[in-house]
């Protein structure tokens, strides 16, 4: 569906995309990860044909994104980092508006928003202005503007950025929902590891404008770890012998080791090693205060390819200047 | 793509343009008392006639008279008489020159009259009476109104005694007039009826009010929308870059046409300021004048990155052309360079063109100059601005 090809982007003589090359599938949910600055949203802009690449192209559904970005335009949705809405007219003004530039026929047209904003729970704000929304009920909005032409190819630019984590959990589902409903192709960026562990199929760690390692979920992990371990702790308050005994029996389980009166530490393999342990721990009676899982996360992963920790530069954004487009500075109400 | 889809697109834009505009309220506000303010301000600020009224004018008589007759007497009467008439002055007794001077340093008078000690024997003896006018050259203004005044009125008495005086000769009564003052000087201009400076004034800042609407709200209107990433919506669309330019353009025009219109019916209703020419041809001009604008303000547009640049921009750009342009003082005042400046720039030929019209009537064989200008303009900047456009947006 998406063929990118040797795509580099440069601003003054500063690389922000240096020479990326990937595929994405059909229906496939593709992550961008990658610290703030790491040319995440450049790859973005230039695959939703808003900024036009230094060098190489992509291609889209067979368009090219330089040659024939009208014809890729018709296909793609984009939710921006910023929110693309305006906050003096009403929820249904907006979609009309935005709908109304994809030629969609009138009846058509409102039908499709009366079910988006259904489909997000605001069908009872829709003649209330965007600009008294709260956060959450504008990225909503945001989310549903990006479906209105029913695209093929959906870009998520930080889908979840600022968000409190109901909304954070509604619009994750909400993604889930649509590439399962509509088999739409996604491509995200994010910087947070849970959600692109917990949205995509496949994830490409970005750092410095280049792709260091593209993987799925699951090998990523193994990179780490080297094979399929799970490592977990527990806190049994009512711990007995008779339990580390059985525990150790296991067959998937390799050791177990008391650390305190009621902590333990099991190191297992296998895919169904966690079950089984779990299974075993509750049929000896025992009472379970928590769980640490010891698995490696992505973050161990980033930090692994990476050498450093994602947050490290969190704050450190590319200038405005040199990013072609503008954050902005307050909202106009 | 076609043109259709791109026009109703435009069409599209602006819409939301303008129901945006009218969903800000204090913006619409300040969008209707801008014009209110700025006629109302130029039309009391320059008189609209020459004339001026209850005037504190310091009066000193000094003259010694001749014998028990004394001239001054009854040419302060026949001034009061006058005075009360038209109520032009006040007068006020002051004993002499450093009295008047103290007077108009505390702004108790606004300028003198004295007349000299020799007054009557003077016109007794057959000389020439004299009377100075003293003024107060901190206010150079109304110094020079007060000054022209006066002397008016001191010709009028003048002439009337001189009548008098031939009379006495022998002269018919009918004819002594032509006697004192065989020319007689009339001034008319090339359309009928009583035209002020406002008349002058009024078309020049419908053009400049349009003009500036469009160019300081276009720049502003795209680089707000790029600022706050709703530009990223319509950019995303499978439209025309040149619908986005179109629709933004349509939606400051219309702002630009609803201002230019406050300002016809305000001129018309409050400063008395007569249309001559056709209506229809008035805004055709402006429409037209815009579209030689539009042009620069999307080069501007793309080349500033922000809202606050472009505004700024855009001012710098503003003020040289309000006063370059003709539209507050007449280019032909001006020195010779800043005469080929005020050539150039599209503004001169739009006011110029408009004042034609509203002032003397004009027809459209009359305006070729100021039409082919515009016209030129527009589609070179249109031609220049089109493409920047278009790289700007996919920096």
């Amino acid at each position: 569906m998406i063929e990118v090809m040797n795509l580099t982007k440069k601003f003054n003589g500063f690389t922000a995309v240096d020479h990326v090359s990937f595929d994405v599938k059909k229906s496939e949910v593709f992550g961008l990860l990658g610290p703030n600055g790491a040319g995440k949203t450049t790859i973005i802009r230039m695959l939703s044909t808003l900024t036009r690449p230094t060098e190489g192209t992509a291609r889209i559904g067979g368009y090219d994104i330089v040659k024939d970005d009208n014809n890729v335009r018709k296909l793609i949705g984009l939710l921006s980092e910023k929110m693309i809405m305006y906050d003096r007219l009403t929820a249904k003004e907006n979609l009309r508006f935005f709908g109304k530039l994809y030629n969609i026929p009138k009846t058509l047209l409102n039908q499709r928003i009366d079910e988006l904003l259904g489909l997000v729970q605001l069908s009872k704000w829709k003649d209330s202005k965007v600009g008294t929304f709260s956060t959450g009920m504008r990225q909503r909005m945001n989310v549903i503007r990006a479906l209105l032409n029913m695209p093929k190819v959906l870009f998520l630019d930080e889908p979840t950025l600022g968000l409190d984590p109901q909304s954070t959990v509604e619009v994750r589902e909400f993604i889930q929902k649509i590439n399962r409903e509509n088999k739409t192709t996604i491509i995200l960026t994010t910087h947070m590891m849970n959600e692109a562990d917990l949205l995509c199929d496949r994830i490409g760690i970005i750092d410095h404008g280049k792709i260091d390692t593209l993987d799925t979920p699951t090998n990523l992990k193994k990179l780490v770890s080297g094979d399929d371990t799970t490592v977990l702790k527990l806190e049994i308050p009512n711990l007995t012998k008779k339990m580390v005994t059985a525990l150790q029996s296991l067959k998937c389980v390799n050791s177990v080791s008391q650390e305190n009166a009621s902590h333990i530490k099991i190191h297992a393999t296998g895919d169904e090693a966690f079950d089984t342990i779990i299974d075993a721990v509750r049929a000896e009676n025992a009472k379970i205060n928590s769980i640490e899982n010891l698995q490696p996360t992505l973050e161990d992963v980033f930090l692994h390819i990476t050498g450093r920790e994602v947050r490290d530069k969190a704050d450190k954004k590319i200038p405005v200047r040199e990013h072609g487009h503008f954050r902005p500075k307050r909202r106009v109400r | 793509m076609g043109a259709k889809n791109m026009i109703s697109h435009s069409f599209r834009i602006a819409w939301k343009d303008l129901l945006e505009l009218f969903r800000n309220r204090l913006g619409l506000v300040l969008l209707i008392l801008m014009p209110i303010f700025m006629m109302t301000m130029v039309g009391f600020i320059y008189p609209s006639e020459t004339s001026i009224s209850n005037v504190s004018i310091a009066l000193v008589n000094e003259d010694e008279g001749f014998g028990n007759y004394s001239a001054s007497s009854t040419f302060i009467m026949a001034l009061e008489t006058d005075n009360d008439n038209t109520s032009m002055m006040t007068l006020t007794d002051a004993s002499n020159l450093d009295d008047i001077r103290d007077l108009i340093q505390t702004g108790d008078a606004e300028g003198g009259i004295i007349i000299s000690s020799d007054f009557t024997s003077n016109l007794m003896s057959g000389k020439q009476g004299t009377i100075t006018i003293v003024t107060d050259q901190s206010n150079p203004q109304m110094s020079a109104m007060i000054q022209a005044v006066l002397q008016e009125v001191f010709e009028q008495m003048g002439t009337r005694l001189a009548q008098q005086n031939v009379q006495g000769l022998g002269v018919d009564e009918n004819t002594s007039l032509a006697v004192v003052k065989p020319y007689n000087v009339q001034a008319t201009g090339a359309v009928e009826g009583k035209f002020s400076y406002f008349d002058f004034i009024a078309p020049g800042i419908m053009a400049m009010t349009v003009m500036m609407s469009v160019m300081t709200g276009l720049p502003a209107a795209i680089s707000q929308e790029r600022e706050v990433g709703t530009l990223d919506g319509m950019m995303v669309a499978p439209i025309s870059r040149l619908a986005v330019i179109l629709g933004k353009t349509l939606a400051q025009m219309a702002r630009g046409i609803l201002q230019g219109v406050l300002i016809l019916v305000l001129a018309v209703t409050l400063f008395g300021v007569t249309v001559h020419g056709n209506i229809l041809l008035v805004f055709a001009l402006l429409l037209l004048g815009v579209f030689s604008f539009v042009g620069l303000g999307v080069v501007l547009t793309s080349f500033a990155k922000d809202q606050e640049t472009a505004v700024m921009l855009m001012m710098t750009l503003m003020f040289p052309m309000m006063f370059l342009s003709g539209v507050f003082f007449p280019i032909e005042q001006m020195p010779w360079f800043m005469q080929s400046i005020s050539k150039v720039l599209p503004l001169t030929y739009v006011a110029d063109a408009l004042r034609k019209v509203m002032v003397l009537g004009a027809d459209i064989p009359a305006l070729t100059t100021e039409l082919s200008v515009l016209i030129v303009f527009g589609v070179v900047m249109t031609a220049i601005a089109v493409p920047v456009f278009k790289r700007a947006m996919t920096r």
